[in-house]
């Protein structure tokens, strides 16, 4: 099953997202959360991102929501830390909200879908309205 | 050189935790009031890690990439980290000749622009860095000293940071303020103007 990893600067928001996507999810579904530096101050840390992906990657690879600034910035460096480690996995990151965008994904994983139908899902809430207009 | 590469680290932590509070300052003006913080925090995190015994350049700039990486905990540490670890891959031994110096800068500044996916103008580190870069290589390839090539950049850096206040960032969080954020020095540009005010200090030293 493809894994899910949640990057936020906040680490409630991380954990927040995770809650909400684990609603719908299986119960061995991996979606780990990987928000806020270790002291729980605001922030992101590409190593801890780099390991969440490692967890969260049974062979099928791995859809990351990151919020804004360097969330992008380290999940792109932790992807570039797991390449140099010559560790082979398929990481993609979405370009979607992140609370929206990882209940799409994570359901789309839950489904069977595999990396490219997760993102494309998790994508497409991009163009979804929510007040159906 | 005769100082090894641990001085210049220092040097480094030495000038940015003295300018951890200015630093803040200028990215609470158009930012999340967090670069001195995360910029002390990675530099004071990579001095732990090394120890004076720690001579091979590569190494040492290798786990000063790591340590920023780890630690910074913004932006700029992926960026930092990158412009240690793109250096690093071309540092040649402990040799010191001037134009692996060059190169090792080029690495350096097209790894940060390629991390950041920013070109100059946008009101980051480049603008400092770029033209320090050109600054330092333009003595160096008409035969000028290392300490020349380092005040010349020194100097280009500075220009390069008074320029960040004309104009509006495009990346990073003050991109989100759009118009508001002329008039501001960026931060990352006045960081990496300190470090290289460090690295000429403890060169003359
Ligand atoms: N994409 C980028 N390319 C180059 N430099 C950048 C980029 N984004 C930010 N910067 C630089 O980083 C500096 C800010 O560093 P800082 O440590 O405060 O990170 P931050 O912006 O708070 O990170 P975060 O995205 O986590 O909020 C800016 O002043 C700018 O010079
Ligand atoms: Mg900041």
């Amino acid at each position: 099953m493809v894994g899910i990893v949640i990057v936020s600067h906040s680490n409630k928001i991380s954990e927040g997202v995770v809650d909400m996507c684990r609603e719908m999810a299986g119960k061995e579904q991996k979606i780990i959360s990987a928000g806020g530096l270790d002291d729980y101050s605001l922030g992101t840390d590409a190593v801890k991102i780099a390991n969440a992906i490692e967890n969260a990657d049974s062979g099928d690879g791995v859809l990351v929501f990151a919020d804004l600034g360097s969330a992008i910035l380290s999940t792109e460096m932790a992807i570039d830390i797991l390449k140099d480690s010559s560790k082979d996995i398929r990481v993609e990151i979405a370009d979607a909200p992140i609370v929206e965008g990882a209940i799409a994904g994570s359901i789309e994983a839950y489904i069977g879908g595999n990396l490219e139908s997760c993102l494309t899902k998790a994508e497409e809430v991009k163009i979804f309205s929510k007040l159906n207009k | 050189m005769e100082k090894t590469v641990y001085s210049y680290i220092k040097a480094m932590r030495d000038i940015i935790v003295e300018n951890k509070d200015f630093l803040t300052q200028l990215d609470a003006e158009i930012g999340d009031a967090d670069h001195g913080t995360n910029m002390a925090r990675g530099f004071n995190a990579v001095v732990e890690k090394l120890s004076e015994e720690d001579l091979d350049l590569k190494n040492v700039l290798k786990k000063a990439g790591m340590g920023l990486i780890s630690s910074v905990g913004g932006a700029s540490g992926p960026l930092y980290g990158t412009m240690f670890l793109k250096a690093a891959n071309v540092a040649v031994d402990n040799t010191m000749d001037p134009n692996v110096l060059c190169q090792m800068f080029k690495a350096a500044l097209d790894g940060v622009k390629e991390r950041g996916k920013a070109t100059k103008g946008e009101k980051t580190i480049i603008d400092a860095m770029e033209p320090a870069y050109e600054a330092f290589v333009e003595v160096i390839d008409s035969g000028g000293s290392v300490q020349q090539a380092l005040e010349k950049a020194l100097e280009a850096a500075k220009e390069g940071v008074e320029y960040t206040k004309t104009i509006i960032a495009t990346k990073g969080r003050a991109s989100y303020l759009g118009e508001r954020s002329i008039g501001h020095q960026d931060p990352g540009a006045t960081s990496f103007t300190l470090l290289l005010e460090s690295i000429l200090k403890n060169y003359m030293k």
